[in-house]
């Protein structure tokens, strides 16, 4: 009762008296107002109502308060939301009224359609799941829980624990002492990244429609943080897969398998190509015709052969467009986050949109993105999504291919609509109206310098800049969130940012002084380059095997490889630069400079260059190899296998209801995309690249 | 100041205008009142009078659901925040330390990951998922069927029944229906949230180091017959190159396989089959085994066959169900529903070839015939444990009072009646009943939504059956054949229960002796280690007294007799099961018997000599409610939690040998048993 008193005495907005006489002094204020105002009437008002309180006591046992009035609100809430939700699983899986288009699998399998060659899915960067075999104290409870993927409660319960079992060896790029983080096995790996956000369930349930089952689909699971040959090396991952293969292909009929990688993915399978037929001390020891006897097809989706930009922006200050974007947005941070969560969770590097309101604040002394920047850089395979192929491919000070390409991706919703005319259009205002956007320079410092005819530039040689003076390392303020920069002098990041250009080939001396020690690790695993003569014996190493410029093709004719990726979104393909302005310890020196916009339309918004791709993958990443490297018997591809281009044009879905749409063309969201789906099950019933339309 | 008084000044206070029509003078003495009191607080009361009159019954269901939301809620925060090591503490506080798990103790006595390890899970733990269904299934694509929740059992029954069924002639899917096995360690770790399998296994082991890739479930389907796993799945095959790349992987280090219940039959076939040449068989050649195995530890395996097998498939129920049926039987008997869930149950469980696989093994040379059994003159465990001497008075005990205690007769297995049960032999008179007229289908009319094979047999059929009064081990195949004519049509092309005579006989080789470890020899590998754990101490199941049940054609027409007890406290008989020692599902005899004579040096059916070893476990249920299911336990299931069994284990595919281990070691009379057992070897 005391309780309750008390609170009502708030609610009356009395003067608060902390004193022990509390209940005694509120009675005494209480009849003192009643005395104040109308004192000859009290006794008998009093009296009435006592009679009249026995009588409502019955009907109201309760009083009407603060308190019931949140509680009726949560219990209104409640029961509502229950309602709906049970009538929600009350409802028939297929509303009247609400047609669900018919699945590929099913149109398919109706044109009778059944499974033909075993599948294998490959999945990509991040996609993957990791669960915890051995840790920390802090981890206690988590083992074979879920770190990656899932639902990710522990980052929000234990960031720091998190943090520290997901990164690798600093000097290895394998396990840290005592800690043991592994891929999860099987279809659930990667069949749904996050509860609801589905990665290969799609194409999974479809694949089942025509008759696949476990026995004849396979998930090439593996550690996607790890350098290619140390998934190997330590967890036998690429023997499992030459084994899984070689039994399917047995227990299947002999029939050979259709491998369909994602992303990364691509390069893994890349290298897992090479691996399988070179002699067993680094290789699998499978023969020169392995590949020619097991595998009958490579289904690329969003392919990411020369690597991607948005790679380097990450290592270099572990930043893309969506963070620079959500730094620009503070203030409508709050309706951006729902999008934000979805649409970067899945880009190619989306550990910095886990929790985008923390970012700059340091209210929580979190510094969050220093503390990705220093575990992404534990990662050895982001090295292997640098751009490859340098200034050859991706262009120079001055030149880059894609000159000339109109970004106008405002106009160009209508332009595919109305057809190719106006995409002309579109490019040759392109050309006429705007600067050549020079693709060419990677990474800038300052918009200007980003549109500078080359002959204006400051003539530096970055070569001679990095020879990289051994660093006064003067912040041991910092140690606690150690990243390298750290151990950069400030001198050198003005000199860096001095040097105003980088190219793709420019970029590596940028990143090996950036990050010295990632790159010392990784350009063990991986190359850059493009090969001049491929039958150097230099070229058997296995660093040069997830490299297409740098590697031949297995001898296996009657393979055929596919590119299919989304075309449609713009991707990030360069960027303007500057250093942050923060004091030494606190902040990476470097930030994207999201101020730079260019006009409307332009290729340039927030300080990032757009072309055409898929969100992650620019399109010459994707498509160059099979359109032209690997196109015929050229070197790289010696016995002349078929190759094949299908791309499918982005279509925003209609409605919410669609979800994420079946027309997609972005990254991940493709592989829910209906025309890929029936290309990838025609191939696997039986179909060559020729009967399923060829180029498109 | 009274106390009613300073209740109610308040409360007048704020009433006041709840009745507007009685209460207006009043209310018009409040406001006038309230004109001398700050302005917010008028428009707070003026609120609270609107509030007011919205309360009623359901503002006040609201309030509660809101209230009890709101204490759901903090409790749930609460616990979500509580450091995972809490429960452990509060077990800690009240039963003193616990000790440390044999994974922890393992380690610091330096022992290292060395042998690959297969796990070969049992019948029922492993998970199914649909990957093919008909309309009423439709949303479930790639869920669990079995194991997991079981949301669906409640949801849509027969939906469920139909897609766990196969087909009743061929033993494989209906047409239109794909359910398959679920892969990976999580297809057996956990049965159901919170019921462990293999999950502790699996946890100890990382400790020394463990994990995906020196780690393997061989799950498969445990519906279907062994060989149909590599008919339909490749699931033998799937083995067979696992193994092979972990051994090649891990550096030459052979394989430790760990197969739990039925596991056990399906690796003895998976061991034949591997060495068998291509078309039936793996083609591995004959020293696949002693090259890539290293040793075998069944767990709790049923070699010989388990009874509760017959009662499953003779009536659908076991002892559980039998006694679910003595308490409540209004529920399970009446057809309020139309459910008719038994019947429905072993509709499915017939369709499942794989049930026959535990069929008892060996006819009446090991399980006993009308007189005589190998478990003779034994005393159940609590009897035992109420002699608490030390073991060898313990042993005289149990000898001296079996030979005053009635005899009996383990070997009927099936018995009608319980006079018949311990009658002499010399008093039953056998009746021929497979020449009984299988009389015609009695209304079945009525009952054909729910089709058993029952209904074929007709009255007449049944009443021959029951009147035959006593089967035996040998005779009980017999008995199923007359009841379920297609089931044990399908299942004898896939099992043999006999004894082979000439194992050098062709028609050996014929895959369906091979998971018969009567009729089959083990592989040569004379390296290998056959090791049995199991745990005893527990009432298992042996044999039943049945009766006719009373109710119409519809139902299952036999049942257990649950009134069936015997005469005092500590009989073997409760409920009309007959029961011996074993961890509750599996008799020691056929746990043991392999390993402690079959196979024991150099027998016919153990040709190279592989070494064998008996380890039991003796239960001893968890002491209070904390510890779940106990550390020590020896029951059929939880003995995979064992801590004694886990640190056997985990020294073996350390490296040790059997011998390292200190050999045999037996609390049953396992070996006197075997020794009654009159085989050729």
């Amino acid at each position: 009762m005391g309780s309750i008193l008390r609170f009502r005495k708030l609610w009356y907005l009395g003067p608060v008296r902390c004193s022990p006489l509390e209940l005694q002094s509120f009675e005494n204020r209480e009849v003192d107002k009643e005395d104040e105002g109308v004192a000859p009437k009290v006794e008998s008002v009093v009296v009435d109502k006592k009679r009249e309180q026995k009588k409502r006591n019955k009907r109201q046992p309760k009083e009407w308060r603060c308190i019931d009035y949140c509680c009726w609100i949560i219990g209104y809430l409640c029961t509502t939301w229950w309602l709906l939700f049970f009538v929600y699983h009350c409802l028939p899986a297929t509303l009247p009224g609400f047609q669900v288009p018919e699945s590929p699998g099913t149109r398919l399998k109706s044109e009778g359609l059944s499974a033909l060659h075993p599948v294998v899915l490959v999945p990509g960067i991040v996609t993957g799941g990791l669960e915890l075999w051995e840790g920390r104290p802090c981890a206690e409870g988590l083992f074979r829980k879920r770190l990656w993927g899932g639902s990710f409660a522990e980052i929000f319960k234990r960031p720091f624990c998190w943090l520290e079992h997901l990164s690798l060896h600093n000097e290895t790029g394998l396990d840290p002492p005592g800690i043991r983080v592994r891929a999860v096995p099987g279809l659930v790996a990667a069949d749904y990244f996050a509860p609801g956000y589905f990665v290969w369930a799609v194409l999974i349930e479809n694949l089942a429609k025509i008759g696949y089952e476990g026995k004849n689909l396979h998930m090439a699971a593996y550690d996607w943080r790890l350098s290619f040959q140390n998934t190997e090396i330590r967890d036998q991952a690429l023997s499992r897969l030459k084994s899984k293969i070689e039994v399917m292909y047995v227990t299947n009929g002999y029939k050979k398998v259709v491998v369909v990688p994602h992303s990364m993915g691509v390069l893994y399978f890349l290298h897992f190509l090479k691996w399988v037929e070179s002699p067993p001390p680094i290789g699998g020891g499978g023969g020169p015709g392995w590949c020619a006897r097991h595998i009958q097809a490579v289904m690329n989706i969003g392919p990411a052969f020369l690597g991607v930009p948005k790679a380097v922006s990450n290592i270099f200050s572990a930043e893309g467009k969506d963070v620079a974007f959500i730094r620009y947005n503070v203030q409508g941070l709050r309706e951006k986050f729902a999008n934000c969560v979805l649409h970067t969770y899945f880009t190619v590097f989306l550990s910095r949109a886990m929790a985008p309101g923390v970012f700059d604040s340091e209210i929580l002394g979190l510094r969050t993105l220093e503390h990705l920047l220093r575990v992404s850089r534990t990662w050895d395979s982001t090295v292997s999504l640098l751009p490859k192929g340098g200034e050859t491919i991706w262009g120079n000070l001055d030149w880059s291919p894609e000159e000339g390409h109109g970004c106008d991706f405002t106009t160009k919703g209508e332009a595919h609509a109305s057809g190719n005319s106006v995409n002309n259009v579109n490019q040759s205002r392109g050309l006429e109206v705007k600067d050549l956007v020079k693709y060419g320079r990677i990474i800038s410092f300052g918009k200007a310098v980003s549109q500078l005819p080359s002959s204006q530039l400051p003539n530096i040689d970055p070569k001679q800049e990095f020879s990289c003076s051994s660093a006064t390392n003067f912040s041991s303020l910092c140690g606690e969130v150690w990243t390298e920069y750290d151990e950069m002098s400030r001198e050198r990041v003005q000199k860096i940012a001095k040097t105003n250009c980088y190219t793709a080939i420019t970029l590596f001396d940028l990143l090996r002084c950036v990050a010295p020690k990632m790159m010392q690790r990784a350009e063990a695993h991986f190359s850059h380059g493009i090969s001049e003569n491929l039958d150097d014996p230099k070229y058997a190493h296995y660093r040069y095997w997830s490299n297409p410029l740098e590697t031949k093709l297995p001898n296996a004719p009657d393979m055929e490889i596919y590119c299919l990726y989304g075309v449609g979104i713009p991707t990030e393909r360069a960027y303007v630069y500057k250093s942050s302005p923060a004091d030494k310890c606190k902040h990476i020196p470097f930030r994207i400079d999201s101020s730079a916009d260019g006009d409307e339309g332009s290729c340039l918004n927030s300080g990032v260059y757009f072309v055409d791709g898929d969100e992650s993958v620019p399109v010459i990443s994707a498509g160059f190899m099979c359109a032209k490297g690997w196109r015929g018997g050229t070197r790289f591809n010696p016995s002349g296998m078929a190759t094949y281009i299908r791309e499918y044009k982005h279509k925003a879905p209609a409605s919410l209801l669609e979800g994420r749409g079946t027309e997609s063309g972005a990254h991940v969201d493709i592989m829910g995309n209906v025309a890929l789906i029936e290309d990838v099950l025609r191939v696997a019933a039986g179909s060559t690249g020729k009967e399923i339309g060829g180029e498109k | 100041m009274p106390p009613i008084r300073r209740k109610k000044a308040p409360e007048t206070d704020k009433n006041s205008g709840s009745d507007s029509g009685t209460r207006k003078g009043d209310d018009e003495e409040e406001k006038d009142k309230q004109k001398n009191n700050s302005k917010k607080k008028e428009t707070t009361k003026a609120k609270k009078v609107k509030e007011k009159s919205k309360w009623s019954c359901v503002d006040s269901c609201c309030w509660l659901i809101g209230c009890i939301c709101v204490t759901w809620w903090v409790l749930l925060f609460l616990y979500k925040a509580m450091p995972a090591s809490f429960p452990q503490y509060v077990t800690e506080a009240i039963t003193g330390p616990l000790p440390d798990s044999p994974g922890v103790k393992l380690r610091k006595e330096g022992l290292k990951v060395k042998h690959p390890v297969v796990f070969v899970p049992g019948i029922v733990t492993g998970g199914l998922e649909l990957w093919e269904g008909r309309q009423c299934a439709d949303g479930l694509f790639r869920k669990r069927l079995w194991g997991g929740t079981f949301g669906e059992v409640y949801k849509r029954p027969l939906c469920w029944v139909e897609h766990m069924s196969l087909d009743n002639e061929s033993g494989l899917d209906p047409p239109g229906i794909r359910v398959r096995r679920v892969p990976g360690l999580v297809a057996a770790d956990y049965f159901a949230p919170g019921y462990f399998v293999w999950a502790v296994l699996i946890a100890n082991l990382a400790c020394i180091g463990y994990e995906e890739k020196n780690m393997y479930m061989a799950a498969y389907d445990w519906r279907i017959s062994f060989q149909n796993t590599e008919v339909r799945d490749q699931s033998l095959s799937e083995i067979k190159s696992k193994i092979e790349l972990m051994v090649a992987t891990s550096g030459g280090k052979k394989a430790v396989i760990l197969p739990h219940s039925m596991g056990a039959l399906y690796f003895l076939h998976f061991m034949k089959w591997v060495e068998a040449p291509a078309p039936m068989g793996g083609g591995g050649g004959p020293d696949w085994c002693s090259k890539h195995i290293k040793a075998v530890m069944n767990i709790a395996g049923p070699f010989l066959g388990v009874p509760k097998a017959v009662a499953g498939l003779f009536s659908a129920e076991a002892k559980d169900i039998a006694v679910a049926r003595a308490i409540a039987p209004g529920f399970l008997d009446n057809d309020m529903f139309r459910l008719q869930t038994l019947q429905h149950v072993m509709k499915m469980t017939r369709t499942w070839d794989s049930t026959m696989s535990m069929i008892p093994k060996g006819g009446d040379t090991i399980w006993g015939d009308l007189d005589w059994s190998p478990e003779e003159g034994y005393v159940p465990s609590k009897r035992r444990q109420r002699n608490n001497d030390t073991e060898l008075a313990r042993q005289n005990a149990t000898g001296s009072l079996g030979s005053q205690s009635k005899r009996i007769y383990y070997g009927r297995m099936i018995s009608f009646g319980k006079d018949i049960a311990e009658a002499a032999s010399s008093e039953i008179e056998l009746l021929d009943f497979q020449d009984a007229i299988k009389g015609n289908t009695v209304a079945n009319t009525t009952c054909r939504d729910v089709w058993t094979e029952y209904h074929d047999m007709g009255i007449e059929g049944i009443r021959a059956v029951a009147e035959h009064k006593v089967f035996s081990a040998g005779s009980v195949i017999d008995l199923l054949q007359f009841v379920a004519p297609k089931m044990m049509a399908r299942g004898s092309a896939h099992f043999s229960y006999g004894i082979a005579d000439n194992l050098d006989d062709p028609k050996y080789k014929h895959y369906k002796f091979w998971s018969n470890p009567l009729e089959t020899r083990l592989p040569n590998a004379p390296d290998m280690e056959i090791f049995s754990l199991y745990g005893v101490g527990i009432p298992t199941e042996r044999a039943y007294v049945y009766e006719l049940s009373p109710s119409a054609e519809c139902n299952i027409p036999f049942q257990i007799s649950t009134s069936a007890d015997g005469e005092d406290e500590d009989s073997c008989l409760k409920d009309g099961v007959y029961t011996v020692d074993g961890d509750e599902t599996v008799p020691v005899l056929s746990a043991g018997f392999m390993c402690a004579k079959g196979w024991r040096g150099k027998t016919r059916f153990n040709p190279s000599g592989i070494r064998t070893y008996v380890r039991e476990y003796d239960h001893s249920p968890p002491t209070n409610l904390l510890e779940g299911r106990g550390t020590q336990s020896g029951a059929h299931v939880d003995i995979m939690g064992n801590f004694a069994l886990i640190e056997d284990v985990m020294r073996v595919v350390a490296g040790a040998t059997g011998e390292d281990l200190g050999g045999n070691r037996v609390y049953s009379d396992i070996f006197k048993w075997s020794e009654n057992i009159k085989l050729h070897l």
